[in-house]
C-alpha cells in the first residue's frame, strides 16, 4: 500500500501522469513559497526543497501546478499585496518592498499588467466597497482573491500592447 | 443530537501511515477500523467531538478503478482537496506541541480578524488550517 507506482510514460494517454511521491514534494516548494513569497526563490533553493535536479525542478512543477515557479511566485506576491492595499494603511512603497519587490517601478508595472489597475486605484475602490472579510477564514479569503495568471506578465504585455496599436495593413497577409 | 453530520472521509496515501499521524501527532483516537477483504473502513475521532468521525479512505480499488485511484492520489499530493480546518482553544500552544512531534507546518501562526491560525498538512498532502476559537464577548 505504501508503495507509489513509477510515473506512466504511456504517450497519448493523460497529459501528465506524475509520481505522487514527487508531487508530494514539489507541493513542499509551493507550500515554502506561500508561507515568504517576500524572500528569493531561484531554481536551486526550490529543488532543494523538492528534493529533485534543478534541471528537472521547474518543468515537473510546471506540469504538476499549471504554471512555472516564478510566475506562480509572482501571483502570491500580488495576491499579498492586494490584500495590504486592501486591509492596511501601509504606503504602496512600503508594501512593494515587504512583498518581495526590489523597485517600486517593477512593482507598479507588474502589478497593473497583472491585475489591470494601479496599486493606488485598487486600493481607492477595494476601500470604497463594504466587506466582511470575518465571515471566510483570511488565508482562504485572499487564495479567492489570487490573481489568474494563465500567461507570462511579457505576453500579456505583448498582447495587450498589440490591441492599442493601430490597425495593421493587411495587405501583405495572404 | 440525532441527526446531522456523522462521517467526512479524506483520502489518503497510505492508511497505516495516516492513522499513525491523526493518532499520535494531532491527538485523535480510533473510532473504527474494520477490514473487509481489500477494503478498510478507516475512522478516527477528535476526542471533544464525539458524534463526528473523519474518515481515512484508500483511493484504490476495489472503490476506485486504477486509473482513478491514481488520478485522486495525485491530486491529493499536490494539495488539491478542499480544506479542512482544525479548531483549538489556544493555536500557538498547539503549534508548539505539534510541530514538536513533527507535524509540518506550511504556515506559522498569524494573528487575523482577532484569531490567530497556522497551516499543516498531513503526510499525503492533505491540508488543514488551524485556528483558535474566538472567546465569547
Amino acid at each position: 500500500m505504501a508503495k507509489v507506482r513509477p510515473p506512466k510514460e504511456t504517450a497519448g494517454a493523460s497529459p501528465t501522469s506524475l509520481d505522487p511521491a514527487l508531487l508530494r514534494r514539489l507541493l513542499r516548494a509551493k507550500d515554502r513559497m506561500d508561507a515568504a513569497s517576500h524572500e528569493e526563490w531561484p531554481v536551486e533553493r526550490l529543488a532543494r526543497v523538492s528534493r529533485v535536479s534543478e534541471a528537472h525542478f521547474a518543468r515537473s512543477f510546471k506540469d504538476a501546478f499549471g504554471v512555472p515557479p516564478h510566475r506562480y511566485l509572482l501571483t502570491r506576491r500580488i495576491e499579498r499585496a492586494t490584500a495590504l492595499l486592501r486591509e492596511t494603511a501601509m504606503s504602496i512603497t512600503d508594501i512593494a518592498f515587504q512583498t518581495g519587490w526590489k523597485s517600486l517601478g517593477t512593482f507598479g508595472r507588474t502589478f497593473r499588467d497583472v491585475t489591470g489597475e494601479s496599486p493606488g486605484d485598487l486600493r481607492a475602490r477595494e476601500q470604497a466597497a463594504a466587506h466582511q472579510p470575518e465571515m471566510v477564514p483570511g488565508c482562504f479569503l485572499s487564495a479567492a482573491h489570487r490573481p489568474d495568471l494563465k500567461i507570462a506578465v511579457s505576453e500579456k504585455r505583448r498582447q495587450e500592447a498589440a490591441d492599442t496599436l493601430p490597425p495593421h495593413d493587411e495587405s501583405e497577409v495572404v | 443530537m440525532s441527526q446531522g453530520v456523522a462521517v467526512v472521509g479524506l483520502y489518503v496515501r497510505d492508511q497505516d501511515e495516516a492513522v499513525q499521524f491523526y493518532v499520535e501527532k494531532l491527538g485523535f483516537r480510533i473510532h473504527t477500523d474494520a477490514r473487509n477483504g481489500n477494503y478498510r473502513w478507516l475512522t478516527v475521532q477528535h476526542p471533544e467531538q464525539p458524534s463526528f468521525q473523519l474518515g481515512l479512505f484508500a483511493p484504490a480499488p476495489p472503490t476506485l478503478d486504477d486509473a482513478t485511484a491514481q488520478a485522486m492520489r495525485e491530486l491529493v499530493a499536490k494539495g488539491a482537496m478542499p480544506p479542512l480546518v482544525l479548531v483549538v482553544d489556544d493555536c500557538r500552544a498547539a503549534f508548539s506541541q505539534m510541530r514538536e512531534r513533527g507535524v509540518e507546518f506550511t504556515q506559522d501562526p498569524i494573528d487575523r480578524f482577532g484569531t490567530v491560525d497556522a497551516g499543516f498538512r498531513d503526510p499525503s498532502g492533505n491540508g488543514w488550517k488551524m485556528i483558535q476559537a474566538r472567546r465569547d464577548k
